[in-house]
């Protein structure tokens, strides 16, 4: 090739290499530099807001609970306290910033609270759902959810979450898995205790009440330090333990 | 006629399982309890470089439970056999390596037998270990002595009949296994030598990214070829960077980049060797990475893979999987397949997609997940779960879509096997 044609060639081909580059990039995906789009895993099924799925009650709203709380569940599932194979392989490589940071996000999001099937019950049952919630069953040692749980039942920061507006089928799952073992905290596992103390009807009882009753005007968690536990409790004493 | 050929059999098994059963025991006495901690091992630099060793080797990786302390065993390792828990690390008298002195760690890592003398089940990979210089093992020793004690008993294995009598494993070792050293090839850079060595020996490589046969043993005449990854059901892929291998046209920098960040322009980490990544080969030195690189740089080129695969017509489940991957997969991987540097690996040329089983691109597109958390990616981007979206054959028609698209060229998956995978345990 002549030194003319290779001069002559040369800005030719530096268009063809250009607007070769200019069609990859416009074929090329153009990706949001925002958590929303870092975390398509976690909102695939829990919704984009955390909103989860209130019309079956599989996967749990994040929206609104306390970000501590959340950030504790994934450590949780990374460590096998709660078991879920598809969200213990999810989190297994977060780190404790982004694990916090994922909780912030969602814990942030304001999403309207959705009604999610009730089952059948007596009113007799709901009755001793609300008994179990706001005064709780002292012959059995079992304290009323309001007594952590918030006298709303909207939860306290940074570390309890809220009850109501949870699916029954939500509720009354995690109750029968500190039963069996396979959702846990640290110990002592006071939720643990107190599930084992309920009968299965009061389990019932107690999910279908809550899933039933309105959800307050103000739905954000009380502050800090606004509730003294009744039972000693891993996870509201001791700070996040570092590993 | 035939039953007794078979009871011949039989007896003839037994018969060499005994022999070398009582051969191996003749040559592997108990090795009494230290006495006293050598003062040697208390030198700084020689704990650090040992520090470091056990990241190199990811012992704390099998060695660690599931929310457990560091180095304090008990994680059940699945194998086809049954499960055999990791021993404790920490130097506990009782339940740990408190009363084991350099020599029967030394016999452990380089002969694969336990301080009382008996054989050690081969789950502990000193397959790879026995090549582990004298001086390296000192090191890790006395790194594994600073720790802080921890009471963990880790129980007995829990094997199937017949691989629960260890007489059995005097004959696995007869079949399979050689103590050996690492011999450098002077032909060689140092630099190859140094890969060769972390490759071969505390990297255990091997252990994975090789096919196992029936009995669990590695193949004396290949290396590094790829294979099914026992009881994870993951493929570890082929490692060659010549023609055929997994690896093709990878280079130096695309195989140190994955290695210390979990992601590289050619694809990213998952699965088994995301934990890798994290807890390992991301703390790695970076001329121990470049060393590693170069040597499976000089890897050989594969035979090409025999044509044929299915030969049912796969057009409709191509058809298919293309329009799902419009609607699904492009958004992220792009049309062209290309992916996006840093945030989602490509798909073209992406062995983990084109890999002989199917099982690593089915398991994804099932489970999603984050890429790896490194120090060069500490937010990463993700990939949603498809497990509840999409069904299991419209899982193998995108499956087979991009097996085959671009410059792929796999053969399709039917939806027998991703309901196979489906409910695969994660591990």
């Amino acid at each position: 090739m002549s030194l003319l044609s290779s001069v002559c060639l040369a800005p030719a081909l530096l268009v063809v290499a250009l607007s070769v580059t200019a069609a990859r990039a416009a074929d090329a995906p153009n990706v949001p530099d925002t958590l929303k789009q870092r975390i398509a895993a976690c909102t695939a099924c829990h919704g984009e807001h955390g909103e989860g799925t209130p019309e079956t009650g599989f996967f749990p709203r994040l929206a609104g609970k306390p970000a501590g709380y959340l950030a504790r569940q994934i450590r949780n599932f990374q460590d096998g306290l709660r078991k879920y194979a598809p969200m213990e392989y999810t989190v297994r490589g977060l780190s404790p910033e982004y694990m916090h940071e994922i909780a912030g996000y969602f814990a942030a999001q304001q999403v309207p609270y959705q009604r999610s099937p009730l089952p059948r019950v007596t009113d007799a049952i709901l009755k001793r759902g609300e008994v179990l919630a706001t005064q709780g069953d002292p012959a059995h040692k079992v304290p009323a959810c309001a007594a952590c749980h918030g006298e709303h039942l909207t939860g306290v920061e940074p570390d309890i979450p809220g009850l109501v507006g949870l699916p029954y089928d939500y509720i009354s799952a995690q109750l029968g898995a500190w039963r069996t073992h396979t959702r846990a905290m640290v110990a002592p596992d006071c939720m643990a205790t107190i599930a084992g103390r309920l009968s299965e009807a009061d389990i019932t009882a107690v999910s279908a009440w809550l899933a039933a009753h309105d959800v307050p005007a103000n739905i954000h968690a009380q502050p800090a330090g606004s509730v003294t536990p009744p039972l000693a409790c891993g996870v509201l004493q001791a700070k996040e333990a570092t590993r | 006629m035939k039953w007794l050929l078979r009871g011949f059999f039989a007896l003839l098994v037994v018969a060499i399982a005994v022999v070398a059963w009582w051969l191996f025991a003749r040559h592997h006495a108990a090795i009494p309890p230290a006495q006293t901690t050598a003062a040697k091992l208390q030198d700084p630099a020689l704990i650090a470089r040992g520090a470091y060793l056990a990241t190199v080797g990811d012992c704390a990786a099998c060695h660690t439970a599931q929310g457990g302390k560091p180095y304090a065993g008990g994680r059940a390792l699945p194998t086809p056999f049954g499960q055999v828990p990791a021993p404790n690390l920490t130097p506990d008298d009782a339940t740990g390596l408190g009363q084991w002195s350099f020599d029967a760690f030394w016999r452990a890592l380089h002969e694969g037998v336990g301080r009382d003398g008996h054989a050690l089940y081969p789950a502990f990979p000193y397959t790879s270990y026995t090549k582990v210089s004298r001086e390296d093992a000192f090191a890790l020793f006395a790194y594994l002595k600073t720790l802080p004690p921890v009471r963990n008993q880790t129980g007995a294995p829990s094997l199937r009949f017949p691989y629960d009598l260890r007489a059995g494993l005097a004959t696995w070792r007869t079949l399979y296994f050689r103590p050996g050293e690492f011999v450098p090839d002077p032909k060689q850079s140092a630099e190859w030598n140094r890969g060769a060595y972390l490759v071969q020996g505390l990297g255990h490589c091997n252990e994975c990214h090789v096919a196992r046969d029936n009995l669990g043993g590695l193949p004396s005449n290949e290396t590094l070829t790829g294979g099914q990854i026992p009881a994870q059901n993951w493929y570890a892929p082929d490692l060659s960077t010549h023609a055929h291998g997994g690896l093709e046209g990878w280079s130096t920098d695309d195989i140190v980049t994955l290695l210390r960040t979990g992601q590289s322009r050619k694809g990213a980490a998952f699965g088994p060797m995301a934990d890798v990544v994290m807890q390992s080969t991301q703390h790695m030195h970076e001329d121990d990475l470049r060393a590693i690189a170069v040597y499976l740089q000089s890897l050989p080129p594969r035979p090409a893979p025999a044509p044929g695969g299915s030969q049912v017509d796969a057009t409709a489940r191509l058809d298919r999987g293309a329009d799902l991957y419009d609607r699904q997969c492009a958004s992220c991987h792009g049309k062209d397949g290309q992916g996006v540097t840093n945030v989602y690996p490509p798909l073209a040329g992406n062995s983990s997609v084109t890999e002989p089983t199917g099982i690593n691109a089915i398991r994804i597109v099932l489970l999603g997940g984050f890429a790896p958390t490194t120090a060069a990616h500490p937010r990463p981007y993700s990939m949603p779960p498809f497990a509840q979206q999409l069904s299991d054959g419209d899982v193998a028609a995108v499956v087979s879509y991009i097996r085959h698209a671009w410059s792929n060229n796999a053969a399709p998956v039917t939806e027998r096997d991703v309901a196979a995978y489906r409910h695969t345990p994660v591990e």
